[in-house]
């Protein structure tokens, strides 16, 4: 055979596996430029609460990316939405579950209506979300009357800063590992029936080791500030719909697939415009959550809530090794790409760096991070 | 003294051979015209001479006036006066008749462009070109004849000795073809070649001095126009002999399986114009159908229509094993158990940057796995079966499309549709640029699945593919079904006969 075979499997690992050594790199620069603070358990515990609201807001956006759209309007849609679930509480008085119901569907319904207009009016999805960025900051503004609408749900305000307890983390981390060596099992049952037909269990077994030694790390370091925070449980749980999504369904798959070559899937049978709605209404459900973690962290809505969060989503995407083009991509991409972003902003401002500074470095590491990928890219 | 030679053209892409030494002359003044079977290799050799392909991915010479050229990029052959006119035009359409002329090579001053001077140049080349164009006029106001006489107007504006076109007639109503034809005389007395490439066989016979055929990337002659007959050209357009890489076969047919009733499909730039116009056929059980014509006959129109997927306005009605069905989307006939290889894999058929498994499974991914949830191994067990059977070489079934050959490409594709469990099955030029070994591989399946009692339907622009595969041949002519010959009454040079509009 004269063609160069590459399996998908091992360059997005490679990639994966160079991005997580980027992560450690940052981390143990910082650790040492902050004199031993930045890997502390109260400040890992601080740095996964800020990646919270924009890891989430990544993994929404991700799977639109995937699909060959974007949306710049998820910043203002959080300022928007936290703004309802605020004057619901505070100015009417409504109940903690209508504000949160009320806050995702006001999210389902704006990415619905925006992905309508892209998908099945044919405008451009940039157009589009450029168009809702100015409009639904705008609807913020009108919404609070311009002013900072306060909170004092106690029970609401959990959601952005309470922890939960030590005994019910460690639970978590035993319903991970049971996960963990579930996938690893259904995995290795699968080698088996396609592959050489014998089950090697000690690979397999090997193969889980990474997952479940991050899991106790993370519940162990977060144990011994103060517990899991509620947005970081929040933002994990989405992360895993995320990943399951892309990886195991019919409809993951036909986004890579609408995002890979829109024609070629068309002529598959598949119902571009039909899934390209649903994506903008799943980004708009999390938008929603996004928002009611934001709200609650802050203890009120403000006019200029989220302002520039798209953008932050889609650095993490992209930092994460996603095409704007569509079609590669993935989930814990986003995720790891939304952590080195927040660990910059963590760590320049444990080192005091001016603001600008801070906005300049970030910019510069999100231009050079795709530079590098597409170089790599042109020789692999 | 020769205005162009050609000398011994050798141009090989991976697992082809698109030339293999070919030679051209061209003299001053004269009408050459280049024609062959779709593929034969004309294009590519004018891709060679317009320096698309440049010196040293080919093999041979290219001399103008006798002094050797080297052809680095289009601007060189350019430089040296040769000037192409392709199919597809390369006009910008939001720019005047006058910038499009000019493009490029504007009147400035300190790069500021003298609109009053390119106005006035330009008005003088269409006068002296009898074109009534106003020059100020945006390009994508014209229609596609027009443009294609200011594209003509652009080429004569660099002072081009060699002018080539290229089916330059395929868009054109009747009377913009006597414009051409009376500019292209003009032309002529003024000295400059012209390398025509035409289908057309009544334009090549009314306008040649001489015609050269290719087939199969050689010269089969070049002859004067005088001492030719129509015949004798379409014998050596379609003279290869029918190798015996079809594997012989009888088919035995059951019911009808597909039939469509008035199908008629609109261009999707021009809504009124019919690119297939009321075509009604049916195709049995077990049998396999070829739909021959020329490019731009309609063929790909037809199937992408029956499987709903046509972008433009059409019509029609189809039934499967007997039933009516309405079918508006590809989902519909994917439901209704139509296949639909599509041509050009690239574009139409692969997700290229993604598995042979995630490209196999695409299209039948529900039926494999379930309305919701994928599942590898089910995958991976389902695309093992056809990856066998079609022989597709890959180390494992999770490599990326996108770094494997061609024939591997086309067979993936294949896959991808049987996987659909389908009754009828459409293949649209199923062994375009692909290697011999891989033909094989595919004409065997093909033949395997008929005789499983599939319905095939086969669109090709080889001539030898559709009969040697087909048990019956429809002819497609400017959208309409202009014969119909049973297997036994097939020739090459009927089907070419009425392919080309004579009979």
């Amino acid at each position: 055979m004269t063609e160069t075979e590459k399996t998908s499997f091992s360059t997005s690992s490679l990639r994966a596996y160079i991005m997580l050594a980027v992560l450690a790199g940052i981390w143990v620069y910082f650790h040492w430029a902050t004199n031993s603070i930045f890997l502390t358990p109260r400040n890992l515990s601080n740095l996964a609460t800020q990646m919270s609201v924009t890891g989430i807001l990544a993994v929404g956006m991700l799977m639109l990316i995937l699909s060959g759209n974007i949306d710049l309007s998820v910043g203002s849609v959080l300022g928007f939405t936290g703004g309802i679930a605020a004057v619901m509480l505070t100015n009417y008085g409504y109940g903690l579950p209508a504000a949160i119901i009320a806050a995702i569907i006001a999210g389902v319904l704006i990415g619905t209506f925006q992905g309508a207009l892209t998908a099945y009016l044919n405008i451009p999805a940039f157009i589009v979300t450029l168009g809702g960025l100015l409009a639904w900051r705008g609807a913020v503004k009108w919404l609070l009357g311009g002013n900072t609408v306060p909170v004092s749900d106690e029970t609401f305000k959990a959601i952005g800063q309470r922890n939960i307890p030590v005994e019910a983390g460690w639970g978590l981390a035993i319903l991970g590992i049971a996960l963990a060596l579930f996938l690893a099992y259904r995995h290795a049952r699968s080698e088996a029936t396609y592959g050489s037909g014998k089950v090697n269990y000690l690979s397999s077994l090997l193969r889980v080791a990474g997952p479940i030694i991050g899991i106790i790390a993370f519940i162990w370091v977060m144990n011994a500030y103060q517990g899991v925070p509620i947005p970081v449980l929040i933002f994990v749980s989405i992360a895993l719909i995320g990943v399951f999504l892309t990886t195991s369904t019919v409809f993951g798959r036909y986004l890579y697939a609408i995002g890979g070559n829109p024609e070629a899937s068309r002529l598959s049978g598949i119902n571009n415009k039909r899934n390209i709605l649903k994506v903008y209404a799943l980004l708009g459900a999390f938008t929603g959550i996004a928002a009611l973690i934001f709200t609650a962290r802050v203890g009120s809505a403000a006019p200029d809530a989220g302002t520039l969060k798209e953008l932050d989503a889609i650095a993490a995407c992209v930092i994460g090794g996603a095409s704007l083009m569509g079609g590669r991509g993935t989930v814990f991409g986003a995720c790891i790409g939304a952590l080195i972003m927040a660990s910059l902003d963590n760590g320049m401002s444990l080192l005091n760096v001016r603001d600008f500074m801070q906005d300049i470095v970030k910019g510069c590491i999100l231009v050079a991070a795709v530079g590098l990928d597409m170089m790599g890219r042109r020789q692999g | 003294m020769s205005l162009l030679e050609m000398r011994n053209i050798v141009k090989e892409f991976p697992g082809v051979r698109a030339l293999d030494g070919v030679s051209f002359t061209l003299e001053k003044g004269e009408f050459h015209a280049l024609v062959g079977e779709n593929g034969a290799g004309k294009s590519t050799l004018m891709k060679v001479l317009s320096g698309v392909y440049p010196e040293g991915t080919f093999e041979g010479e290219i001399l103008v006036d006798d002094s050797p050229q080297h052809f680095r990029g289009v601007r060189d052959s350019e430089n040296a006066g040769i000037a192409i006119i392709f199919q597809e035009l390369s006009l910008v359409k939001e720019l005047t008749v006058g910038e499009n002329i000019f493009l490029g090579r504007e009147p400035s001053r300190f790069g500021v462009i003298d609109s009053a001077k390119l106005y006035h140049r330009a008005a003088t080349l269409l006068r002296e070109l009898h074109l009534d164009i106003d020059p100020r006029i945006q390009v994508g106001n014209l229609g596609i004849g027009r443009q294609q006489l200011v594209e003509i107007a652009k080429a004569l504006s660099q002072d081009a000795k060699i002018l080539v076109l290229d089916e330059p007639t395929a868009a054109l109503a009747e009377s913009e073809v006597e414009t051409l034809f009376d500019i292209l005389s003009k032309l002529q007395a003024r000295g400059v070649g012209l390398i025509y490439i035409s289908h057309k066989l009544e334009e090549v016979f009314r306008m040649s001095d001489r015609v050269t055929v290719l087939r199969d990337g050689r010269t089969v002659g070049t002859h004067s126009a005088k001492d030719l007959t129509k015949d004798r050209v379409i014998s050596e357009m379609v003279g290869r002999e029918v190798g015996d890489i079809f594997p012989e076969s009888s088919h035995e047919f059951g019911d009808t399986a597909l039939e469509v009733r008035n199908l008629t499909a609109y261009s999707v730039d021009r809504p009124d114009k019919r690119l297939v116009d009321d075509v009604s056929f049916s195709v049995r059980k077990g049998e396999v159908l070829g739909i021959a014509g020329l490019m731009g006959s309609g063929r790909t129109e037809l199937m992408t229509a029956i499987f709903g997927a046509w972008p433009g306005k059409y019509s029609r009605t189809v039934r499967v094993d007997g039933n009516e069905r309405s079918i508006s989307s590809p989902a519909d006939a994917i439901a209704n158990g139509i296949a639909f290889v599509t041509e050009d894999r690239k574009r139409y058929g692969l997700i290229l940057e993604q598995t042979i498994v995630d490209n196999m499974t695409l299209a039948g991914l529900k039926q494999i796995t379930g309305r919701f949830l994928t599942d590898a191994t089910r995958e991976l067990r389902a695309v093992r079966e056809p990856m066998q059977s079609l022989g597709v070489k890959a180390r494992t079934p999770m490599a990326v499309a996108g770094t494997l050959s061609g024939g591997n490409q086309q067979k993936i594709v294949l896959g991808k549709w049987l996987l659909t469990k389908p009754k009828v099955l459409f293949l649209d030029e199923p062994t375009r640029g692909i290697d011999v070994g891989a033909k094989q591989d595919i004409y065997a399946e093909v033949n395997k699945l008929a005789k499983e009692g599939l319905a095939i339907v086969l669109v090709s622009s080889e001539l030898p593919e559709v009969l040697g595969l087909s048990d019956r041949v429809i002819v497609l002519h400017r959208g309409k079904i202009a014969a119909e010959y049973s297997r036994a009454e097939a020739t090459a040079e009927k089907v070419m006969a009425a392919a080309t509009g004579g009979h």
